[in-house]
């Protein structure tokens, strides 16, 4: 089980949650946070359930729905604004057919908005895992997405 | 051991591995091999030299030559051309990068000047290689300090020097350090605040991936003068890169007995802990970020008491930015009289600031305070794009004024740009040409507010909802008489009454948005 190997890694400490809740959430197969990951992380912490939940629920980095393989985080703050973000986050809702906080029919994409990524000088940028994308146009995120569908 | 007739440094910052700089640096390392140069060649990592959206970036010394835009598919003939045959292949060659470094007296003909004292080091030493910093006269700071100098005097120093607070606040960092020292208690924090989330802000992020033993060295001074043996550092989740450096650096400090117990064989004893963040914009407050690093929601603090004296687990403790503390090496081992020598008398030092949005060439340059906008928009980053004119620019971050094109000729400090009811911030300045539609800038604004409000306190909770509530309104043309009055008095409601700096932000951007472009924002509402 992912979740027993995770949590031996960390000291039980409280000031390990967030590290604790990043690696649960990156071990699971939906990438998300589920029911399981957060009970399992409040027993080793010996702190309530509703506290876990709370701390999770607070930051934008975890999510409590089940999410695609590819998580996309387009920035939506005023340096991509500026330099076009919007018309590229309708390109994408059209392209993936999903609302944003929504994931592909296929689970391999989920649409999320991120506030500055700090990559602001190659605006509009948006982040796919962990690899960032700058000078984004329509056509070179057809591109990245294509790649990524071929990789399967 | 070979001379090395060549050293090809390369840019990897998360700005050019995302251009591709991994197989650049692939395909130049088998090509030298190829043509047999190996061991007069030599290839270097180096974090970013400060220009972005140029793509892969290399700097062939001793010649100091800068080529952008780099594929692997022009290896073989860089190769060839100018490590071959010594001829730099001019069609890559970058002409518009704002680097040179007054403190190494390095003249690189075509490019601007910049004094350079906390990027002294970056796009030029190996990030991952704690020997080149200390080639650099790297933690020679702190030996200095721990052998010469009581803690005292070096709050003394850091005071005299004037140097404030970088993140966006300005308070001056030797009194925080006094207070946190007079603070009772034996165990202290120094928390460095690298939650860099202001729109428009990555100069943390260049300072973590290029230099990350400069930060380490800044804490271990500040520890010293307050009494602290531990440090933690903030760091936004989103910045992997930085993450992964400046954990390296730090097992590196610790393998040289740079961090760890009895510190050059002293009694001052220090180690450094990275946090990693999970998203959340106000975690840059620094009580939300001492309530993160405990474990907890990132809500704002009552204040007082200020973390000097209850901070992390209720110890006093220091929260200084990323930019605050890579100034501090310097300063110690400089003096502060030569540090007053950088800005303007009130308003001493250089800023690190990131000039982004409609301009030719965006990216990070630090120059001294009290530079017009005029010289960072048109001598740094090379005028507006396409030859358009300039209309205005927010300075801040989000958080931040807009402001006009009568105020190009404005000095950037802290002192100065209070006068006119603006802020330098966090030093990020967005600038926008003259067919920007300021209302929806305005609205960008206002809707990353929406989104950061962490909902701790009323009038932030319900007021960022109200004020995105009515500019979409406008914005789609629906908008009633006195709307842009009502964005007014909410941001002002929120300014007197919300709980943090966040909440009361808000004012800023909407007064100053309307003090420059008052005439076209009130032209969208019937």
């Amino acid at each position: 089980m992912y979740r027993e190997q995770t949590l031996k890694k960390f000291n039980p400490a409280l000031d390990n949650i967030l590290y604790i809740l990043h690696d649960l959430q990156d071990n699971n197969p939906e990438h998300y946070l589920a029911k399981e990951d957060i009970r399992a992380c409040a027993d080793y912490l010996e702190v309530p359930y509703s506290y876990v939940h709370s701390v999770a629920s607070f930051y934008t980095m975890f999510s409590l729905k089940p999410r695609g393989r590819y998580i996309i985080r387009l920035c939506d703050s005023p340096p991509c604004h500026l330099m076009g973000s919007q018309s590229l986050l309708d390109y994408l809702k059209k392209s993936l057919d999903v609302k944003v906080g929504e994931t592909t029919k296929d689970k391999m994409f989920t649409l999320e908005l991120t506030s500055c990524l700090g990559a602001c000088g190659v605006a509009p940028a948006m982040m796919i895992n962990e690899e960032m994308f700058g000078n984004l146009t329509p056509a070179a995120v057809d591109a990245i997405l294509e790649k990524r569908r071929k990789e399967l | 051991m070979n001379l090395v007739r060549n050293h090809v440094l390369i840019s990897i910052d998360a700005g050019t591995i995302m251009a591709g700089a991994r197989a650049v640096e692939k395909a130049l390392i088998d090509e030298i091999a190829a043509q047999g140069l190996t061991a007069e060649i030599s290839v270097l990592e180096t974090g970013s030299i400060g220009a972005t959206g140029q793509g892969v970036i290399l700097v062939v010394y001793p010649e100091g030559v800068y080529y952008g835009n780099v594929t692997p598919q022009d290896i073989p003939e860089l190769v060839e051309e100018h490590l071959l045959k010594g001829r730099p292949l001019k069609r890559l060659i970058l002409s518009e990068i704002p680097v040179q470094h007054v403190i190494k007296k390095e003249k690189t003909g075509l490019l601007k000047e910049q004094p350079r004292i906390v990027l002294k080091n970056s796009g030029i030493i190996n990030p991952e290689n704690i020997d080149e910093y200390i080639a650099e006269n790297g933690y020679e700071a702190i030996a200095k300090a721990i052998t010469s100098m009581t803690p005292d005097e070096v709050i003394e120093e850091t005071k005299k020097s004037g140097l404030v607070g970088r993140g966006g606040a300005a308070f001056t960092t030797g009194m925080k350090w006094d207070f946190a020292r007079k603070a009772a208690g034996d165990i202290k924090y120094i928390v460095c605040n690298a939650d860099e989330g202001e729109p428009g802000t990555f100069k943390d992020r260049l300072i973590l991936e290029g230099d990350p033993h400069k930060l380490i060295e800044g804490m271990l001074i500040a520890g010293y003068a307050v009494g602290a043996s531990k440090g933690f550092v903030y760091i936004r989740g989103e910045y992997a890169l930085s993450i992964e450096r400046l954990e390296k650096a730090i097992a590196q400090a610790r393998q040289y007995g740079l961090l760890g117990d009895n510190i050059l064989e002293s009694t001052f004893s220090f180690d450094i802990t990275v946090m990693k963040g999970a998203g959340a914009y106000v975690c840059g407050e620094e009580t939300a970020l001492i309530e993160s690093l405990e474990g907890k929601r990132g809500h704002p603090r009552n204040k007082p008491p200020y973390p000097v004296t209850e901070g992390l687990w209720a110890k006093p403790t220091v929260v200084n930015n990323v930019e605050t503390l890579a100034n501090v090496p310097e300063i110690i081992l400089h003096g502060a009289s030569w540090f007053r020598g950088y800005g303007t008398e009130k308003c001493p030092g250089t800023k690190v600031f990131t000039i982004i949005g409609n301009v030719s060439t965006p990216g990070l340059i630090e120059v001294e305070m009290g530079t017009t906008l005029r010289d960072i928009i048109y001598e740094y980053a090379g005028g507006i794009k396409n030859g358009k004119k300039f209309k205005g620019a927010l300075v801040g971050g989000a958080a931040g004024a807009f402001l006009g094109p009568d105020m190009l000729d404005v000095k950037m400090d802290f002192v100065n740009l209070k006068e006119y009811s603006a802020v330098l911030g966090s030093g990020a300045i967005l600038v926008m040409d003259e067919d920007v539609d300021m209302l929806d800038m305005l609205k960008s604004v206002l809707h990353f507010f929406r989104h950061e409000s962490c909902g701790h306190c009323v009038p932030c909770r319900l007021g960022t909802a109200q004020l995105v509530k009515i500019i979409d309104r406008i914005s789609a043309s629906k908008g009633k008489k006195d709307d842009i009055d009502k964005l007014l008095k909410i941001a002002q409601v929120m300014q007197a009454t919300s709980f943090c700096p966040l909440g009361q932000s808000l004012y800023l951007p909407i007064s100053s948005s309307l003090k420059y472009f008052g005439g076209e924002i009130h032209s969208r509402v019937r």
